[in-house]
């Protein structure tokens, strides 16, 4: 190996590790001050775990984590179907009207800056309450701003998993006798599902994070916990907030490994089958 | 040979392979089981398929433009063509996949354009094989059956009855996945067979095997197909694959049909330029008719005089071409003997001198490059009958071609 | 034509009316009534004022321009919008220039660990946003933690005043929006093909050469992919301004809030929106643009 692709290689792998340890610096910081016996210095004086039962008696953000679990779990279920639809006809149908401006509207949410989604969606919240007296500002509303946001989101994996599959399988499926509506549901839908998981889990993330748009369509009584924690955040650092964290951190970690290591083992076993089956 | 040649176009080429049907040279026919031999008689019946005035339209561009077809029950139909020909456009149009800008497909005297795919009784196997992965080999077969509701009994007797017709008989359990390609080629043929199709379509049916493979799977394919006795019209731009499988064949270009006939017709009596030069390989020799008799033709061009033993429907001096299939010209060191020659009448004609441009060994065969002394180029090819070469010949050589008046063609078009 | 029946075309026009109504609804039409609100003085909570009016057989169309002409005129707002987009370029700059070489990086790394990078940057991106953004106070403050390291170092004697300062924006947006910058680079290397290089290099040209000539060339999408998913949200960010930024650091999200929420002038706030809204009307132009070239690139 010649010095000039040696020092390329530690050059890479420096810059990677300096890259990596930027990006995890501030969560090693949270989990670690988690621990701390001190309150307001980020002094580290003594290891205790007073955090986590100051949580347990904290029904401010308990009660903003159950809602924004739920809220989660709704808008969750209702972007991935509106996504997948979005999907849907942005793969399938090539040319119908609007289709631009459908296109348009479907990604934007993925770009746009979260104030002006908000601040246009409640304004139109109100007028709607004005006229028809609801809905209240709370759970549903904020429910309307995420499944929007997730939406697109959703629409992009789906759309991605969507393109990968040969269209020679639908028109198979309709050459041996079903009806549009059946390739959807025999056909489509079951290889899909992969890309329903993720695109399913990427909007439970992003509603349980959500805080901008949380704050403007939420009513009161309504605090979602990144509500809560941003309130806090704004007053200065409460290292309840880093309990709070660490568990994320601990559950969300846990989460992405088991399911990396399940896909990687999934996708090895299947490799190894193609490979016997061609030589048979 | 027969008279061929004259400004033939669409309609014309169709009913004069309808016509041609008969006098078919038995050797050229691939392994058929007797049953699938039969191919409807002429205009007597209508035909099973019958495709007329078929157009599709793309924007601008025609990929159809104006076919009309009508194929026998029984038959293997081969549509052939480079890609761009219109000829997948064609399969998906019969498979109703797409919608004809005009024109119509009448399949057993029903008019199918308008019925939706899954209605048609019509089946495909795809290129690509598009097995669904997430059924097993299993599901994959009895999906179709499924659709029409059938009792599952009936549906699992038939898709044992397939399994063993394709001799998969204990892969049922496998995912598509699980298969090799020439497996999962079976499994897509025993679905698209499983509901007894009136017709079965095949999109480029042997593109995605390997040679060893290839050659065992077309007497396979053509021999299930023959044991069900199903319709069958495949698309390829394989002319080898065509001629081999297919009891007839339509040459296409830019969306139109240039003939229709059996392989041997096709091969032996082509009639235009196109299909002379498609399938195989040919030489050209353009000239001019000298003499233009019921029996003979004598066409004057720059390499020899032609005496051709057919007569052809057109004027004297009309400018044509005559082929000469490179199997078909003889090479030696010395001029052809009056005695070597088919007929006294002969003598003089159908031979050029040359010399020997290149030699391309193929161990089977030998091809030869002769530049005559005119200046053009032909090809002859020679079989190694023999291990030891009796006749040998070199780069550099001067040699005599020459060839028989009635292997040989004349093109108008 | 021949007579088609399309049975499908019922069914296809419920498919594309559910998400279609839904968008229209959810995204077009609360947009429709901001432009309409930026146009008028009244409080929503007095009703929406009507933009025409009809008296006596004469039309009117009452068009109020004085929330736009006080943007304008405004030195404040122009100041925060230019400002804005000061700060959203720097962080995406910054971000291709941190980004670029580690997607290129990961890109070249041995096919068996690329999985673990990737997830390896996943990682932070599922974990909060906010709780991120959160511990960067801890880091940065006066009494944080980089500051207690620099001075048991000895390197510095006073704290460095680092929290609500340019320098603590900049680093909180650069370090938030990273991500979105690797993933399109990344995707776009790991597909090109190695086989360009050896090409390039077969030619005559130096490994740098190579690389500023055919790498980057062949990367272009997935920069421009990259840098739209930063900059456009950057314009608009609200929580890290408000959490990292100061009173120095003026960004329009900020400022939309605190005229919403503490002014109460909503159809003012209404004219910053559509103002924002075409500002990024060119990027985003341009990222739909790279979003309908995608798939045909993702086939060839």
């Amino acid at each position: 190996m010649n010095a000039r692709s040696l020092l390329q290689r530690w050059f890479g792998r420096g810059w990677l590790s300096l890259g990596y340890l930027f990006l995890y610096l501030p969560i090693v910081v949270l989990v670690v001050f988690s621990f701390n016996s001190s309150r307001q210095d980020m002094v580290w004086s003594g290891f205790s775990t007073q955090w986590y039962g100051a949580l347990a008696n904290d029904a401010e953000i308990i009660n903003g984590f159950g809602l924004s679990l739920k809220i989660a779990v709704m808008s969750a279920c209702s972007a991935v179907t509106l996504g997948s639809f979005a999907a849907f006809v942005l793969d399938r149908y090539k040319r119908f009207t609007g289709r631009m401006l459908f296109s348009g509207m479907a990604s934007a949410p993925l770009v746009m800056p979260e104030v002006i989604i908000g601040l246009s969606l409640l304004l139109m919240l109100v007028a709607v309450q004005k006229m028809f007296g609801f809905p209240e500002r709370g759970m549903f509303t904020i429910w309307i701003g995420h499944t929007l946001l997730g939406m697109a989101y959703a629409a992009v994996v789906v759309q991605s998993r969507l393109q990968e599959m040969s269209p020679a399988l639908q028109e198979a499926a309709m050459d041996l006798g079903c009806k549009p509506h059946q390739v959807f549901f025999l056909v489509t839908l079951p290889n899909i599902t992969q890309a329903l998981a993720s695109a399913w889990l990427l909007t439970f993330t992003l509603s349980l994070d959500d805080v901008v748009l949380s704050a403007f369509l939420s009513g009161p009584g309504s605090s979602t916990m990144p509500i809560v924690i941003f309130s806090r955040a704004r007053l200065g650092l409460d290292p309840r907030v880093n309990a709070v964290a660490t568990l994320t951190i601990l559950v969300v970690s846990i989460g992405v490994i088991v399911s990396s290591l399940l896909m990687a083992r999934a996708e090895r076993r299947r490799m190894a089958q193609v490979a016997a089956a061609a030589k048979a | 040979m027969r008279a061929m040649g004259s400004r033939l176009r669409g309609n014309d080429i169709q009913k004069a392979g309808v016509a041609a049907r008969s006098p078919i040279k038995l050797r050229f026919l691939p392994i058929l089981s007797s049953a699938a031999m039969t191919i409807a008689p002429p205009d007597a019946s209508p035909p099973f398929l019958s495709i007329r005035n078929l157009v599709k339209e793309f924007d601008t561009v025609r990929a159809v433009d104006d076919v009309s077809l009508s194929i026998g029950k029984g038959e293997i139909f081969a549509l052939l063509g480079s890609s761009g020909c219109g000829k997948s456009t064609l399969l998906r149009m019969l498979a109703g996949f797409e919608t004809p800008t005009a024109g119509t497909i009448a399949l057993a005297g029903k008019d199918i354009v308008g019925v939706p795919p899954y209605e048609r009784p019509i089946n495909m196997m795809f290129q690509s094989y598009a097995l669904f992965p997430h059924l097993t080999v299993w599901d994959n077969i009895a999906f179709g059956l499924r659709r029409d509701g059938l009792p599952k009994d009936e549906v699992a007797s038939r898709v044992e009855q397939m399994l063993a017709l394709v001799q998969l008989g204990s892969f049922g359990k496998r995912k598509p996945h699980q298969l090799s390609g020439g497996q999962q080629q079976r499994v897509a043929l025993a679905r698209s067979l499983a509901k007894s199709p009136q017709l079965l379509l095949l999109d480029e049916p042997l593109g995605a095997l390997d040679k060893k493979l290839r050659e065992r799977t077309q007497i396979e394919l053509v021999n299930i197909i023959g044991q069900v006795g199903v319709t069958c019209v495949m698309v390829t731009h394989d002319q080898a694959e065509a001629m081999s499988m297919a009891t007839r064949i339509a040459v296409m270009s830019e969306g139109r049909i240039l003939q229709v006939g059996a392989p041997g017709e096709i091969y032996e009596t082509p009639n235009c330029r196109f299909v002379a030069d498609f399938i195989g390989s040919v030489n050209l020799f353009e000239g001019r008719v000298r003499e233009d008799a019921p029996d003979h033709v004598i066409v004057d061009s720059r390499e020899c005089s032609h005496y051709v033993s057919h007569g052809i429907t057109g004027t004297a001096a009309m400018e044509v071409a005559v082929a000469v299939r490179p199997e078909k010209i003889a090479l030696q060191a010395t001029a052809p003997s009056a005695a070597q020659r088919e007929s006294a009448a002969e003598d003089g004609y159908n031979c050029s001198a040359g010399n020997i441009a290149t030699i391309s060994y193929f161990g089977n065969e030998t091809l030869y490059h002769v530049l005559l002394d005119s200046g053009m180029t032909i090809k002859v090819a020679r079989t190694n009958a023999a291990r030891h070469e009796q006749s040998r010949l070199e780069r550099g050589q001067r040699v005599h071609a020459w060839w028989d008046g009635s292997d040989i063609v004349v093109l108008t078009a | 034509m021949s007579a088609l029946k399309r049975p499908s075309s019922l069914g296809r026009r419920f498919v594309i009316a559910v998400p279609f109504a839904w968008l229209a609804l959810a995204f077009l039409a609360p947009f429709l009534i901001v432009l309409h609100l930026s146009f008028t003085d009244m409080d929503p909570a007095g009703g929406f004022g009507s933009l025409t009016t009809y008296v006596d057989g004469v039309l009117n169309i009452k068009v109020k321009l004085s929330n736009y002409l006080f943007l304008a005129q405004d030195e404040l707002y122009v100041l925060t919008y230019l400002s804005s987009l000061k700060y959203a370029a720097i962080t995406t700059v910054l971000c291709l220039v941190i980004g670029y070489p580690f997607a290129y990086f990961m890109a070249r790394a041995r096919p068996a660990i690329r999985p673990t990078l990737m997830m390896l940057v996943m990682l932070p991106f599922w974990t909060s946003f906010l709780l991120r953004i959160y511990a960067w106070k801890g880091i940065l403050a006066n009494q944080g933690i980089l500051n207690h390291l620099l001075l048991s170092l000895g390197v510095i004697g006073e704290p460095l005043h680092m929290m609500n300062t340019s320098f603590s924006l900049v680093i909180g947006m650069v370090y938030a929006y990273l991500p979105f910058m690797i993933l399109p680079l990344y995707a776009n290397l790991v597909k090109m093909d190695l086989r360009y290089l050896e090409a390039a290099s077969d030619l005559g040209a130096t490994p740098l050469q190579a690389f500023w000539r055919v790498t980057v060339p062949l990367s272009k999408s997935g920069i421009i992919a990259g840098a739209m998913l930063v900059f456009i949200p950057a314009v608009g960010e609200y929580v890290i301004p408000e959490l990292l930024g100061g009173p120095g650091t003026l960004m329009i999200g900020k400022v939309l809030w605190d005229e919403f929420f503490t002014n109460n002038d909503w159809p003012l706030a209404s004219a910053v929106t559509v103002v924002v809204i075409l500002l990024i009307l060119v990027p985003m132009a341009v990222f739909n643009k790279y979003k309908a070239q995608q798939p045909a690139e993702g086939r060839a």
